[in-house]
């Protein structure tokens, strides 16, 4: 009995390390020197560990300058998926309004579409609006989130109509209702949504990397995917790179990941 | 009173979800939409500059695409994507959750997590982390495959291993999605069946397929719809670790989307791709349902 239990879990151990060895490895190569990576047998730990990849980093590749574009564009993406998807989501699943049942099977219909599909009229599109090279239009994708629409429904459908009806007799106007008493019961879900969209515009890359031309306005994975067609062979300053690019929303995650797990079977069950 | 109450009611409704709905409109469904109609036109940077150099060119972009080698060199790829990593990694991520589902296990959450975490990492930078883990000289995966006598790979170098080394990257990356949908299925799958199973004599494998697999076929079909998605949207894998090399092998539809759209500017050749990318992927979508209902999955 207590045999197989060890065996099970010493596999399960084996899988997990080899599961996180290229991360680990990421931040252990990213202190190494110069060069230091490049020998046979690959050194596993940093013979002298230091920052200076880092400093090199936020020194003369300005990598700081990226990294203050890609949380403001998170930051912005994830505060307006929100006050977009929050109050859509509350009202297909609890406001009676015609054309609600059919317009939202339409979403549902849309979501196999994906988004790729029309980057390239949205690129022209955006040209037309004076919004290709700008923050603005990163993050106008983020805004036509159906996926949270159906996350916040979702869970709105478990409110008891009772308790929205009761505050009507009361005479509480809709848009009372909702911040009160909908929002507060959201909580969860919220979180949840806004873990979604903040990795998923910090990790995003196609989108940015057609819309902004500007290096300045590059967010890291663009900066990071320019900076590593250039420097092939600095292999420490890439892994010290990666590190500040990845190393925020895995953090984030680690952090948060009750909410980001519960949210990822509610979102895959559909239907 | 209950009629006034209705109509504020149904007021909201709409003052609620059309914001969303008018972004969903003008920065997703009409672009999509308009794919179709860019396709049918010869959309280039001359266009790009002066709308007045634009013409309706009927299925002419079409035809070209059929006739340029790089296209099918794109379609073969991506198909190969599909029909290589799919079974390759729903298998892993079956493996993974039957390993954490496991009775046995002890500290299951801490596993679940560590599965878990290659997928929320940065695309780009794990693509980086990962050129250099199959570098040639001095990758470690070279490194663990010589402890067991195998001479090294050229990985990215070579057109015949460039693609199994781009799937074991998006394996890695994705399977603990998977792995967590899978989780939740088995969870559902009767433990007292499993067990009469094996107090009956079922070994291990006959448990899983007489047991575990149809418990949890309507869950298979849901991860492989996923994953063929996955692999038809593949992008920045090959952009950041091999630019489509080498010899073209790991050029996606994606990526010569891409090149087409936004290197040479020829949008209206590059929509006609994104459209034939989104019937692919409708297509193969349509065969899976009808395959798992016939086969009485859902």
């Amino acid at each position: 009995m207590s045999a197989r239990r060890w065996t099970v879990t010493l596999l399960a151990a084996l899988v997990a390390l080899l599961t996180v060895a290229p991360l680990l490895w990421m931040l252990s190569v990213s202190f190494m020197a110069p060069g230091e990576a490049a020998q046979f047998p690959p050194p596993l730990l940093p013979a002298d560990p230091s920052l200076d990849n880092y400093r090199t980093l936020f020194g003369s590749f300005g990598i700081g300058r990226f990294l203050a574009n890609s949380i403001l564009v998170s930051t912005l993406a994830t505060i307006l998926a929100l006050l977009f998807t929050i109050p859509a989501g509350y009202a297909f699943a609890k406001l009676r309004f015609t054309g609600r049942d059919a317009t939202f099977r339409l979403l549902v219909a849309a979501l196999v579409v994906p988004g790729q599909i029309g980057m390239l009229p949205l690129f022209l599109e955006l040209k037309a609006m004076g919004l290709v090279n700008s923050y603005a239009g990163a993050l106008v994708p983020w805004l036509a989130g159906i996926f949270g629409i159906f996350l916040v429904r979702q869970y709105c459908l478990s409110i008891p109509d009772e308790m929205l009806e009761a505050a009507r007799i009361d005479g509480a106007s809709e848009g009372h209702i909702l911040r009160r008493i909908v929002l507060p019961i959201l909580t969860p879900i919220i979180v949840t949504l806004a873990l979604f969209v903040f990795l998923g515009s910090w990790n995003d890359f196609m989108w940015p990397l057609i819309i902004l031309a500007d290096q300045q306005l590059y967010t890291l994975p663009v900066a990071l995917a320019a900076m590593s067609r250039e420097h092939v062979q600095d292999n420490e300053l890439m892994m010290a790179g990666a590190v500040v690019t990845t190393l925020p929303v895995l953090i984030l995650f680690l952090a948060l990941q009750r909410f980001y797990l519960s949210g990822l079977l509610t979102g895959s069950v559909k239907g | 009173m209950s009629a006034a109450r209705r109509v504020s009611e149904a007021r909201a409704g709409w003052a609620m979800s059309s914001p969303a709905l008018a972004a969903i409109t003008l920065f997703f469904l009409l672009p999509a939409i308009a794919s179709l109609f860019l396709s049918f036109t010869d959309f280039d940077i001359y266009a790009l500059a002066n709308l007045d150099n634009l013409r309706f060119v009927g299925f002419q972009n079409y035809a070209r695409l059929v006739e340029n080698p790089l296209f099918w060199k794109a379609m073969t790829n991506t198909l190969l994507f599909v029909v290589v990593g799919t079974p390759f990694i729903v298998a892993l991520s079956l493996f993974a959750a039957m390993l954490v589902n496991s009775r046995w296990l002890k500290w299951r959450p801490v596993w679940r997590v560590a599965l878990f975490a290659p997928y929320v990492t940065t695309l780009v930078a794990t693509a980086v982390v990962w050129r250099y883990l199959l570098h040639t000289r001095y990758g470690l995966v070279n490194y663990l495959l010589s402890l067991v006598g195998i001479p090294p790979i050229d990985w990215l170098g070579s057109p015949n291993a460039s693609l199994p080394a781009i799937l074991i990257f998006v394996g890695w990356k994705t399977f603990g999605y998977n792995m967590i949908i899978f989780l939740a299925a088995l969870q559902t799958v009767p433990r007292e069946l499993d067990e009469a199973a094996r107090i009956d004599g079922a070994g291990w494998s006959t448990r899983l397929r007489h047991v575990t697999l149809p418990a949890i076929a309507p869950t298979a079909l849901l991860v492989s719809v996923l994953t063929v998605a996955g692999m038809f949207q593949l992008f920045a894998e090959p952009y950041v670790m091999t630019q489509g090399g080498p010899s073209q092998s790991t050029v996606t539809i994606l990526y010569f989307m891409y090149e087409e759209g936004f290197k040479w500017w020829n949008l209206g050749s590059g929509a006609a791709v994104a459209f034939l990318l989104f019937l692919c992927i409708l297509a193969v979508t349509l065969v899976q349902l009808r395959l798992a209902k016939r086969g009485g999955a859902i």
